[in-house]
């Protein structure tokens, strides 16, 4: 029986819903794969400067803070500082209260999922509707997304349709486009009667105060078009330095995330609108979120907050391919969330100690993060953080290593279990009476023993050493 | 302590030990040039190209737009004030234009025609800003997007355009129709924005 938390997740996943996230992620991650190395000459050498770039941001945040915060001042933004999620939740509140406003349409955005706004607006009887499909489909079934870019990666059109036909958006139909065109009818009459829109951001540029917003479905520009008040809720690690580092980025985060030279929206928002224009929030209220971050700022695994949130590491993962989402436990899944989710758990790092060892460290994630986040050796940081501190979930799963402590130990002990091992090329593995050995073949068979042999090099060469007359 | 100081003091604590930071790399923008990028004399034609490839249509004449409103049935629209009187002759009298856009009745617009920006030959992308583009809403709530778009404003590349970047607080760029594949990674058009993206070369 798997005794990792996420085996045992991925052992309960239906078939039928592994099959798809394996195609799917691997789909993307082929495309990915072929449109970067066609059409640059050294896409490596783009996601390594990338990643320098957001390296020099996280290493900088103590002044390009400040001097952000000033640019939006300037801008005609108001700019609010929120601790913890709480807080966070606390500014939005307060900025709609002073308003009046009573119905916010949300933008897909990580970080209000990480601090749970819309449930806490909803307790609070304020309405905040998801409008991104796959988020407004998330929100309707009370679910959790399972891919930070696609969040229902882990439903089918009939489990949609039904939810659909549940919340009296018309009778039963799983075709995918009636399912959007439905959302699009009931969404569109949403954004004209809400106070507010809340977006995130994918960067925001120190240089101009320019936030970018990057979508396919239109609807972050339909919140921002529709409703008197923008509200952008920031972690306070998406500055990126000047415009221009923006070409480079934007020329990743599309190919990298969804296999697009550019996703369909990219809105640059500097501001409220100005005097006389018809559309758009008249107050730009930006609130900058740690949350955990600036822990993560104080260890050695800061590199993370280089993630621009592509989901590209998810798709490549083998991992995540065979659990899904879910298993992570946490907002951000898959090799990300397994650096990210402990860390920003804060007082709760033993309770998600076990995903760091939920790799094979195979690199992929490292070869293809548009910022080239060296992810394996930050989960081995972690893994040791986790033994450190004593987690029982950091040690979930691995085989008990007192009896090979023990051998290891003792030179004579350790000579006779490598010539007992040979045994092994005779004994059947299931008689075996090791578990770990016994589930390694059930899948694969076991090389053939072949215990002793760096011994005997090692004797070997240091006699020819000594046969050498000294020089 | 505000909220603001504790942040700041905890980001410059953490930094503090560091012995060194990391520098901002300069980069050559021959980086993300992107490989046989067509490099024609007239910048619409790889414009119209990549505007094809993410289902964009491309067009060239007055009539063109008028015959393709006309073969869907698409004949109640919104077209920015300042590009009206140029383009009202070639349309015909059983087309019902408004020159401002309702906001109260935003199914009732099949098309809006606004004016583009800028564009971007590489990507198929069409600029708006503000300032240029009057109405966000009829750009983006009708199912036809038209945007009347001058051959001179078409950039090369994303550098280019991001460079470029206009003062105008709120600048969009659009590439292709609205679309969606979170159902199954099914691709559909048409989502909250446009089902349907015009550019017509004008001027
Ligand atoms: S860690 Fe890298 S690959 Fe993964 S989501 Fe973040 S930026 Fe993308």
């Amino acid at each position: 029986m798997p005794n990792q938390p996420l085996d045992q997740f991925a052992a309960r996943l239906p078939a039928e819903q592994r099959a798809s996230v394996y195609q799917s992620t691997k789909g993307t991650h082929e495309k990915r794969t072929q449109l970067l190395f066609d059409q640059f000459a050294d896409p490596d050498r783009l996601r390594q400067i990338a990643g320098e770039i957001k390296q020099h941001v996280v290493e900088n945040l103590d002044t390009y803070l400040p001097a952000v915060e000033a640019k939006l001042r300037a801008n005609g933004a108001q700019v609010h500082w929120a601790a913890t999620g709480e807080e966070a939740c606390a500014a939005v509140l307060r900025i709609m209260q002073a308003r009046g406003a009573r119905r916010m349409v949300k933008a897909k955005t990580m970080v209000s999922e990480e601090i749970g706004l819309a449930h806490y607006l909803e307790e609070r009887g304020l309405e905040a509707l998801e409008t991104d499909l796959g988020e407004f489909i998330v929100q309707i079934d009370h679910d959790h997304p399972s891919h930070i870019v696609r969040p229902i990666i882990h439903k089918n059109r009939r489990e949609i349709a039904a939810s659909f036909e549940r919340e009296g958006l018309g009778a039963y139909n799983d075709d995918p486009e009636t399912i959007t065109r439905r959302a699009r009818q009931f969404l569109r009459h949403k954004y004209l009667q809400a106070d507010v829109g809340l977006t995130g951001a994918n960067f925001l540029s120190v240089e101009s105060g320019r936030i970018v917003l990057v979508t396919n479905e239109g609807n972050s520009r339909f919140c921002l078009a529709a409703t008197r008040c923008h509200i952008a809720l920031i972690g306070i690690e998406k500055l990126v330095p000047r415009d221009r580092d923006l070409g480079l980025l934007l020329n990743l985060l599309g190919r990298s995330g969804t296999a697009q030279p550019l996703t369909v929206y990219t809105e640059f928002i500097s501001g409220p609108r100005r005097p006389g224009q018809p559309d758009g929030p008249e107050e730009m209220h930006v609130v900058f979120v740690d949350n955990g971050r600036t822990d993560v700022l104080a260890t050695e695994c800061r590199d993370i907050l280089r993630c621009i949130r592509c989901g590209a590491c998810l798709n490549v993962c083998p991992v995540y391919r065979q659990a899904s989402g879910h298993a992570y436990r946490s907002v951000y899944p898959g090799p990300v969330g397994a650096v990210l989710s402990p860390l920003l758990a804060q007082g709760n790092f033993a309770a998600l100690a076990d995903l760091p060892k939920a790799s094979s460290l195979c690199g992929a994630c490292n070869e293809v993060c548009p910022v080239n986040i060296p992810i394996p050796d930050l989960l081995l940081r972690l893994r040791a953080k986790g033994k450190e501190e004593g987690a029982p979930l950091a040690s979930a799963g691995a085989p008990p290593m007192g009896a090979w402590a023990l051998l290891a130990s003792q030179p004579t002990a350790w000579k006779a279990a490598l010539a007992g091992g040979k045994l092994l090329n005779y004994i059947p593995a299931k008689l075996l009476p090791v578990p770990a050995l016994r589930a390694w073949e059930s899948r694969r068979s076991l090389p053939e023993w072949r215990g002793g042999e760096f011994r005997r090099w090692l004797r070997a060469r240091r006699r020819a050493a000594e046969r050498k007359p000294a020089p | 302590m505000s909220s603001r100081d504790q942040i700041l003091s905890r980001v410059r604590a953490a930094l503090a030990p560091l012995p060194r930071r990391a520098p901002l790399p300069e980069w050559d923008r021959e980086l993300v040039r992107v490989r046989q990028a067509q490099t024609a004399a007239d910048p619409w034609i790889p414009f119209a190209a990549r505007l094809r490839s993410v289902s964009g249509t491309p067009l060239t004449a007055v009539s063109d737009l008028v015959a393709l409103l006309a073969r869907s049935g698409w004949r109640r629209g919104y077209c920015d004030p300042v590009a009206w009187p140029a383009l009202a002759p070639a349309f015909p009298r059983d087309f019902q234009v408004e020159t401002a856009f309702d906001r109260t009745r935003v199914d009732d617009y099949q098309f809006g025609i606004t004016v583009a920006a800028g564009a971007i030959a590489e990507t198929g992308t069409l600029v708006l800003s503000d300032q240029v583009t009057s109405a966000r809403l009829a750009a983006l709530a009708p199912w036809v997007h038209v945007a009347l778009l001058r051959r001179e404003q078409i950039f090369p590349d994303i550098t280019a355009a991001v460079t470029a970047l206009p003062d105008d607080p709120n600048i969009i760029w659009c590439t292709g129709p609205s679309k969606t594949a979170d159902v199954e990674g099914i691709l559909i058009e048409g989502v909250h924005g446009p089902g349907v993206q015009v550019a017509l070369l004008v001027g």
